[in-house]
């Protein structure tokens, strides 16, 4: 339909055409190309004899900025490496960003069984060993890269040893060859020490260590990455003066730009997204301006969004889970993605899919992609 | 430190400032408005609390120039009469922590000529009666856009008929001129949408909303230069109620399309084209096209309400949907309830005591934080399950739970004052306290500091009350 639309167009153009060796199926002429040349028909009949006033002259609203983001690299070696940052724009249209935002799939050192059923469908076979799980999302559902979370070794959960969780780590990085995000269990005394083993094991895979924030021995954090050679993620609460603080004690400790990744915070939709909103926006205006403090990739914990219970909790005035849970992980990504983020944590293949889907478009330039006709919709439309 | 895009750019500004508009205010500082000054009066105008109208000193022209000062930089276009009338446009900047964005995004919903008499009927039905409660606010959609599928006039003209009465306001769907003649001689009054013009119909089209005083849409896809050249055209003739519909392209198309609607927004925002200070209309329907017709019907109206947030939170001004499923219209009703939510208004409740059902002085006593989402949330849950007990609100400063646990606004200190200065404990004879589940890390803190014995109750508040009927009957 489209290759024929742009037959047409060209045709409009012209006054005879000469077919060397024509050959159509009757069938098809009746069914395909009839809409296509009574729309083309009616059109040319319908322009208008009144001559349209010409405006003043389009000109794209391009501005250029002062300072511009830094890249960060994560995987090295023989791991693959994936690349977040590097825009010297807010928008596309004034120069695609270089890297496309990165989807990073939720793995955990133990089953999880609080999940919640529409990712569990997914993973129920594989929750016993991170390293299946891990390689369940790489092969079957394209992840880019994955985040353990080392959950296990929380004091009120299973209290695992730093050397379990060195283990963990070993059996997901033999599992996949995509770079890896090691999360702690969220307990601030523990996290540095496991963390550090962590990173220790994982000695210059240039991994993703989350995360450091003001409530933890943040400069241990910094110190594993710089000796093993990983990035850290910046962790802020919805506060651009308190990522700044951060970002510059991390800095302090020998960390550069180029491994510094911040998380200023994902509210889930519905729970406060509108405040991530302004201050990722001010993040990364801030950024392209010129502030050095914030020139860093941006993360979001857009798994945040299982814990809406408008994505989990039944209740049939709402319909089925499986389709909401899907649709409020996408939505708060998404979002959180129309501000500038570079990488996404997730659970859910479906939000995956088509977050990564609208993201790519990110790095091509305005103009390049050929579109489908939209010009007849309103009879074009199912019912 | 802000970091305001004007500052950014070093671009225009656009908004006149008070002193702008005293100038334009014949500075007798008569009174007759209500306020002391002409310059008080400058000031709300400013703020939008008074019309240009209520200072009676002034001539039709005086006044028309003062309303060009204080017009926002999009224009606000009105849909529909009376009751039933929307409003759209209306916003002043790009990014909402500058100011806020005003008139939500209207979301309206297709029906199709050429649908049978009660799938028709059922379908706008559902239309108008489609809500869901959030905190404390009721969301609705706003409109019904009357679709030309059958292209017949006759076809259409009855479908508008038969939604002459909606309590909603209406979206008229047709490019065809005879047939949006057709149904504005039914409802040409009720102020409708015209959609729409395009390069091929823009004089009929024109002249049928000049005739009937209607708003009407511009659709030119993927064509910035035309559209602007079009939009110059209808305000030539005298149009100035237009709204822009620059195409909804969707998959590998996306990128183009947010690059549209960002220009446009930039160019009324940030340039001051008077050709583009128009509304923006989205259409997330066109995933229902039967080319681009892959995947279930599941997997469309998922799709369908990730564009519409997209388009949302691309300043889409009004969009034009298909599906009618609520799972679909939950996420971008609640995307629009918070997108348009005022951040110069503070987002928190009074802290203290708050109280539910019958009360005695075994009665537990449930913790929160004063954000108001987050309050508004336990409130309802708690009234609608029929609670009986008390409710203490802490002082986040408008902070969630867990938010305000990692920030150390909630602490086992900040629980122990409230505890003390709220006088809880002279209403009850107990000292435990419920705190919300994504509390858990200050329970410890929380006992240490107050002598009350903490449980950890349910993460979401929707449990609640079942946690307190289990509570009870434990008791027993
Ligand atoms: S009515 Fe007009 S002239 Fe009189 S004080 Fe008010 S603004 Fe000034």
């Amino acid at each position: 339909m489209d290759q024929m639309s742009q037959l047409l167009k060209l045709l409009e153009k012209t006054d005879s055409i000469e077919i060397n060796e024509f050959r159509m199926d009757f069938d098809e002429l009746e069914l395909q190309i009839m809409p296509a040349v009574q729309r083309a028909m009616r059109k040319s009949k319908e322009l208008q004899e009144k001559t349209i006033l010409e405006a003043s002259k389009f000109v794209p609203p391009l501005e250029t900025y002062p300072g511009k983001v830094e890249e960060v690299q994560l995987g090295h070696g023989k791991r693959k490496s994936v690349y977040l940052g590097g825009q010297t724009a807010l928008y596309r249209f004034e120069e695609p960003q270089p890297n496309p935002p990165v989807v990073t799939f939720d793995v955990f050192d133990i089953p999880m069984p609080g999940l919640p059923r529409p990712i569990r469908e997914h993973f129920d076979d594989v929750m016993e060993h991170p390293g299946d799980w891990a390689k369940k999302a790489v092969k079957d559902f394209g992840a880019n890269m994955v985040t353990i979370h080392l959950i296990g070794t929380g004091p009120k959960v299973m209290d695992k040893t730093p050397r379990q969780a060195a283990q963990d780590i070993e059996e997901v990085l033999q599992a996949v060859d995509v770079p890896l995000v090691i999360g702690g269990s969220g307990d601030p005394k523990k996290d540095p020490i496991i963390l550090e083993a962590a990173a220790q094991a994982a000695e210059d895979e240039r991994c993703l260590l989350a995360s450091a924030n003001l409530d933890l021995d943040y400069k241990r954090v910094a110190k594993a990455a710089v000796d093993y050679n990983h990035a850290v993620l910046s962790w802020a609460i919805t506060d651009v003066n308190m990522q700044k603080v951060l970002n510059r004690y991390l800095m302090k400790e020998g960390l550069t730009q180029n491994d510094i990744v911040m998380d200023p915070t994902t509210c889930a939709l519905g729970y406060g997204i509108e405040f991530s909103i302004d201050v990722i926006t001010r993040t990364r205006l801030g950024a392209l301006k010129g502030d050095t403090e914030l020139q860093m990739p941006m993360s979001s914990g857009t798994t945040n969004a299982w814990g809406s219970r408008e994505a989990w909790m039944k209740n049939d005035a709402w319909g089925p889970t499986e389709y909401r849970g899907p649709i409020w992980e996408t939505i708060t990504g998404l979002t959180m993605m129309l501000c500038g983020v570079d990488i996404f944590m997730m659970l859910h293949p479906t939000s995956v899919k088509i977050l990564t889907e609208i993201g790519n478009t990110f790095t091509q330039e305005y103009l390049s992609t050929e579109l489908t006709d939209l010009s007849e919709w309103i009879t074009e439309l199912e019912n | 430190m802000d970091y305001r895009a004007g500052e950014l750019k070093g671009g225009i500004k656009l908004r006149a400032t008070v002193m702008d508009i005293y100038r334009l205010l014949p500075k007798t500082n008569c009174g007759k408005c209500g306020e002391a000054s002409c310059m008080a009066f400058a000031t709300k105008l400013n703020e939008k609390e008074v019309e240009p109208i209520q200072c009676t000193q002034m001539a039709e022209k005086e006044r028309e120039k003062v309303e060009d000062a204080i017009a926002p930089a999009v224009r606000e276009v009105v849909i529909g009469t009376g009751d039933k009338a929307i409003t759209i446009g209306g916003d002043e900047v790009m990014y909402r922590y500058e100011l806020t964005f005003y008139n939500p995004t209207a979301l309206v919903i297709e029906v199709s000529d050429d649908l049978s008499e009660e799938e028709f009927d059922a379908k706008v039905k559902t239309i108008e009666n489609i809500e869901f409660e959030r905190t404390g606010e009721l969301l609705k959609l706003s409109a019904i856009a009357v679709r030309n599928k059958s292209g017949d006039v006759e076809k259409f003209a009855k479908a508008t008929e038969k939604v002459k009465n909606s309590k909603l306001p209406l979206v008229l769907c047709s490019f065809n001129p005879d047939a949006m003649k057709a149904a504005l001689e039914i409802v040409g009054d009720q102020r409708p949408l015209i959609y729409g013009a395009t390069e091929y119909n823009l004089e009929n089209m024109a002249d049928l909303a000049l005739e009937y005083k209607c708003p009407i849409t511009l659709f030119v896809p993927h064509d910035l230069e035309k559209m602007k050249e079009l939009s110059y055209n209808l305000r030539s003739e005298g149009i100035n109620d237009i709204v822009l519909d620059p195409g909804t392209y969707v998959r590998e198309g996306t990128g183009d399309t947010l690059d549209e609607f960002i220009m446009i927004r930039r160019l009324a925002v940030e340039k001051g084209d008077p050709d583009f200070r128009f509304p923006i209309m989205g259409v997330p329907a066109v995933h229902w096209i039967y080319e681009s017709g892959l995947g279930t019907m599941v997997d469309k109206g998922i799709r369908e309400a990730v564009t519409a947030a997209k388009l949302m939170n691309s300043y889409a001004d009004i969009l034009i949907m298909h599906g009618t499923e609520i799972w679909e219209l939950i996420p971008v009703l609640t995307l629009r309830q918070g997108l348009y939510t005022d951040p110069r208004k503070p987002q928190a409740v009074d802290p203290g005591l708050y109280t539910f059902g019958e009360l005695d002085e075994n009665t537990p006593v449930l913790l929160t934080t004063n954000f108001s989402l987050t309050f508004y949330t336990v409130e309802g849950d708690l009234k609608s399950g029929d609670a009986n007990c008390y409710l203490l609100v802490l002082d986040t400063d408008g902070r969630a739970v867990d938010v305000s646990v990692a920030g150390n606004q909630f602490t086992g200190k900040a629980v122990a004052d409230l505890i003390k200065e709220s006088g809880i404990e002279d209403k009850v004879s107990h000292r435990k306290l419920i705190i919300p589940g994504l509390g858990a890390p200050v329970s410890g803190d929380i006992e240490d500091e107050s002598g009350w014995e903490v449980a950890v109750g349910p993460r979401d508040s929707s449990q609640a009350p079942d946690y307190l009927n289990k509570i009870k009957e434990e008791a027993k």
